[in-house]
């Protein structure tokens, strides 16, 4: 049976290579209709390409928030990529004043001014040994702002860049990746098939 | 910390691979989606495509073939050719890119580069600069195939650009494109000290010391092209090389 995977469409995201990722591993991803399918999806995904303030006036505006906060307390199957997983906390130096959705304790901030930023290309990801998902490998990244660090309650993972910073928390079916899986090859198509197979009850 | 990139480039004129020096004498190279694919199975890091067609309708292929290609590409996929509007951008965005590039349109009206920014992010905004010599280390923007002058000086057009929210530059020198006599390294360590963001280094490509070269003048990423097409290296040899000689990049 194929799974239906919900994407979160933002207005700014890469949306296409997650459907083209998704679609590679014959599941069956689309838009939603209404704020009721975001809410039932059996896989939710949340994008993220653009500004912190942006996406959440997005969010806001297509009555998501509640949706979104209530189905990642509750640990139900959602992807949360790039700004996606940044969307967790609770703001950002990005957009100072706009609110996170604030199911994760943390503000987010700037990569060392020091660095080339944003971080463009291929990093090492070392993963917590408790991971559910994660295996280590090179994921792609496209970032200049990260979550502070990793939420009590949370799985997290670290990478290096001029300094370590979170690469990706996970709790119950809930995984956020500040790379993009959809982006990362052989490696990323992986992690992706072991979160739509380990997770919405088919563990 | 983040390995350098290879990125191999595809000229895209009319839905189809062309090759050719300087964009002179330009051949048939092949099917797009096909050498995507095999080059992302050499072990790619990122592909570029660029659209050279010379008319409207060519350009309208570009789309088709981002989205062609995003079918089998699960690396980043950067499009540039004739994006001059938001709109432009968008389209290819939608299509499957990651990334877009604008070159000539943001020389004549320098504000798309803010408006890509605010609307995609700076991580999405690349600008492509082609550059030539004019003297020890000052270089010109040139545009159309560099046929056309722009009195713009190089380091100063990167510095605005950044700061206008451009998150990445693809910088080639338009006297070493396609001559395989190595990258200008005076001009990647220019820029690459006058702005903070990635640059990615084109133009003049041969084998893997120069890649290198590259890499050690300040590039974050090398663009290549013409030694991948006609067979003479492939990405994979090439990295082997690099890691040989002790430059971390993805395997």
């Amino acid at each position: 049976m194929s799974a239906d995977v919900v994407i979160v469409p933002t207005g700014t995201a890469n949306t296409a290579s997650v459907a083209a990722a998704f679609r590679r591993l014959e599941a069956e991803p689309k838009p939603p209709k209404s704020p009721d399918e975001v809410r039932d999806a059996d896989y939710l995904v949340l994008p993220g390409v653009g500004a912190f303030g942006a996406a959440m006036a997005h969010i806001d505006r297509h009555g998501l928030r509640e949706i979104l906060t209530d189905r990642i307390n509750e640990g139900r199957p959602t992807l949360a990529i790039c700004l996606g997983m940044q969307l967790l906390g609770e703001k950002s130096d990005e957009s100072p004043g706009v609110s996170g959705l604030g199911v994760v304790p943390e503000g987010v901030t700037r990569l060392p001014q020091d660095l080339t930023v944003p971080q463009l290309g291929w990093n090492l990801v070392a993963p917590d040994p408790l991971s559910r998902f994660l295996k280590p490998g090179w994921a792609y990244f496209a970032n200049s702002y990260k979550l502070a660090s990793v939420p009590d309650g949370w799985i997290g993972t670290q990478t290096e860049y001029g300094g370590d910073f979170v690469s990706a928390i996970e709790r119950g079916d809930v995984l956020a990746c500040q790379f993009h899986p959809e982006l990362s090859g052989a490696w990323g198509a992986d992690l992706l098939g072991r979160w739509l197979n380990g997770t919405g009850g088919r563990s | 910390m983040a390995a350098p990139r290879l990125i191999p480039c595809l000229d895209v004129r009319d839905g189809r691979v062309v090759k050719g020096v300087r964009f002179q004498d330009l051949r048939d190279a092949g099917d797009p989606v096909t050498q995507a694919s095999m080059y992302q199975d050499q072990g790619a890091d990122e592909i570029v495509i660029l659209d050279v067609s010379a008319t409207p309708e060519g350009r309208g292929h570009a789309v088709e073939t981002t989205s062609n290609v995003r079918q089998v590409l699960s690396i980043p996929l950067t499009v540039g050719g004739g994006v001059r509007s938001v709109e432009d951008a968008f389209a290819l965005l939608e299509a499957g890119a990651d990334k877009v590039a604008v070159n000539t349109a943001a020389v004549q009206r320098p504000e798309l580069i803010d408006e890509l920014a605010d609307r995609f992010g700076s991580q999405c905004t690349v600008l492509a600069v082609d550059a030539a010599a004019r003297g020890p280390n000052r270089w010109e923007v040139v545009v159309n195939g560099g046929r056309t002058p722009t009195g713009r000086d190089v380091k100063r057009w990167i510095r605005s650009a950044a700061a206008r929210g451009a998150g990445e530059i693809l910088l080639t020198s338009w006297d070493r494109d396609g001559t395989r006599s190595g990258y200008d390294l005076d001009l990647i360590e220019a820029v690459t000290a006058a702005v903070g963001i990635p640059v990615i280094a084109s133009g003049g490509a041969d084998n893997a010391i120069h890649l290198e070269e590259a890499l050690s003048s300040g590039a974050t990423a090398v663009l290549i092209a013409s030694i991948l097409h006609d067979g003479v290296t492939t990405v994979g040899s090439l990295k082997k090389e690099l890691l040989a000689n002790g430059t971390e990049v993805r395997p």
